[in-house]
């Protein structure tokens, strides 16, 4: 039997929107995963002490704010440090309102993939699935 | 680094109870998996987690969706953290019957002590137990109790009238009730309004909240006499209001429990609960896979469905045939 992929879906920092990430968190639910909602207002170093506690596969972060180049490099940050791990075994999702130009330097800085406005969430609920870094059978 | 994690492959068991024992975080977080999804590393993983119990104390909170249990169980670490002891929290949510996912929201209201190293937050999927609680909770618990923590508090999911399986598993345990959600009706029924040692009555600020909490008086006037009646705690869970007097009304409670010797009575009954499971789980495995092996399973269902035999009686056969 395969085993619950879970995810965490989390918001960082100041901007009060999650209709997207609750959108996202429900995509990642009718694709059978578990999903931990982490709620509004939550520093890097929260995310990542809930995700090792929850000990999840991913984390998908959803930002608004235009704060995505400070606080997506210190959540990777975070993480590594929890973890104690030199590369992470979680695989680091980004999504929300990102300029093309940005992009390089968050992939550069850790985060997997970024996906803007537009993106099916079909299209984010296979490249979940398809780019786990921990082994799922 | 903090914490070197856990990797995979062969000792895995091994590597986890190390870990959990020397109070890795990333460790006990791994081996909650290991156990829940039921892998095969996990039996020997248990077998040595239950023989370094310490006996935490466990604290059920049950309640209908909406009443603010999640707000309670954020203030109830915040007290047992003023009184120095560190709290491990299983916090249950549905999972979906269509997808097999679910979406764990309890963490929305923890709002203090993200980051403290003397909490430690597990959200836990139902995966299609029934009962309000994850078929692991009792394991989850168990590995807790191995790492340490002095309280254990155990959140089940948004329960209706007959999700008491808490009881099996807390020495306390905490219904959260809210104004104004049923007629006096409601409050004789069976079910979770008879498992609570302790009455917490949330959003005492609403209307309507006196006269809730005169329903429950009167439910309680009409159990039998015991050693223990249950306290009703007049909460605003979100201002802290009462929480002290809760966890006040808890303490209580577990020192009755020691003082009539009952404490040793209940953890009896919940060891023949889990066992029960256990044993229940064990051998429906065990019929249904010889009765697929030799066809008579097919047999069965066929008789089922032509009309020539009723499920006891198939049942009956079935447990007869392979169990013995």
């Amino acid at each position: 039997m395969a085993r619950k992929i879970r995810v965490l879906v989390g918001k960082p920092g100041l901007d009060g929107h999650d209709r997207g990430a609750k959108v996202i968190a429900r995509a990642y639910r009718d694709a059978g995963m578990e999903v931990i909602y982490s709620g509004l207002h939550r520093t890097p170093e929260e995310l990542a002490r809930m995700a090792v506690d929850e000990d999840v596969d991913v984390v998908a972060l959803s930002i608004l704010s235009g704060a995505h180049s400070t606080l997506l490099p210190k959540v990777v940050q975070c993480l590594l440090r929890e973890k104690g791990q030199s590369s992470l075994d979680v695989l680091v999702l980004a999504g929300g309102i990102i300029p093309e130009e940005d992009i390089p330097a968050l992939k550069a800085a850790g985060v997997d993939e970024v996906f803007g406005p537009g993106t099916s969430t079909q299209e984010i609920v296979e490249y979940t699935k398809t780019h786990l870094k921990r082994e799922v059978a | 680094m903090r914490e070197t994690s856990p990797t995979r492959g062969a000792g895995i068991s091994d590597q986890l109870l190390e870990g959990i024992l020397r109070g890795s975080r990333p460790h006990l977080a791994r081996a909650i998996s290991l156990v829940e999804d039921g892998a095969g590393e996990a039996v020997r993983l248990l077998s040595h987690v239950y023989k370094r119990r310490r006996m935490a104390s466990v604290v059920g909170v049950t309640g209908s969706p909406g009443v603010g249990k999640s707000t309670i169980v954020n203030g109830l670490v915040g007290e047992f953290r003023s009184l120095g002891r560190s709290v491990g929290v299983i916090a249950v949510d549905p999972t979906s019957p269509f997808s097999g996912g679910a979406i764990l929201g309890d963490r929305v209201r923890l709002r203090t002590h993200t980051t403290d190293d003397m909490v430690y937050w597990r959200s836990l999927a139902t995966r299609g137990h029934l009962g309000g609680l994850s078929r692991h909770t009792g394991d989850v618990i168990a590995l807790m109790d191995a790492y340490g923590f002095d309280e254990i508090v155990v959140e089940t999911v948004g329960a209706g009238q007959s999700e008491v399986d808490i009881m099996k598993y807390a020495e306390t345990v905490v219904v959260v009730l809210a104004p104004n959600l049923g007629d006096d009706v409601q409050a004789i029924k069976a079910g979770i309004l008879e498992i609570g040692d302790v009455f917490c009555l949330n959003k005492a600020d609403l209307p309507g909240a006196e006269r809730t909490r005169r329903d429950i008086e009167m439910m309680l006037n009409l159990r039998e006499e015991s050693g223990w009646r249950p306290p009703i705690v007049m909460t605003q869970a979100h201002t802290g209001e009462g929480l002290s007097e809760l966890v006040n009304a808890v303490n209580s409670h577990r020192e009755y429990l020691v003082s009539s010797g009952l404490l040793e009575q209940k953890a009896r009954q919940s060891h023949l609960a889990i066992l029960n499971e256990y044993l229940s789980l064990l051998t429906v495995e065990k019929v249904l896979e010889s009765a697929q092996v030799d066809g008579s399973l097919e047999r069965a269902l066929k008789d089922l469905s032509s009309g020539n035999s009723d499920p006891l009686t198939c049942a009956s056969e079935l447990v007869k045939r392979h169990l013995t």
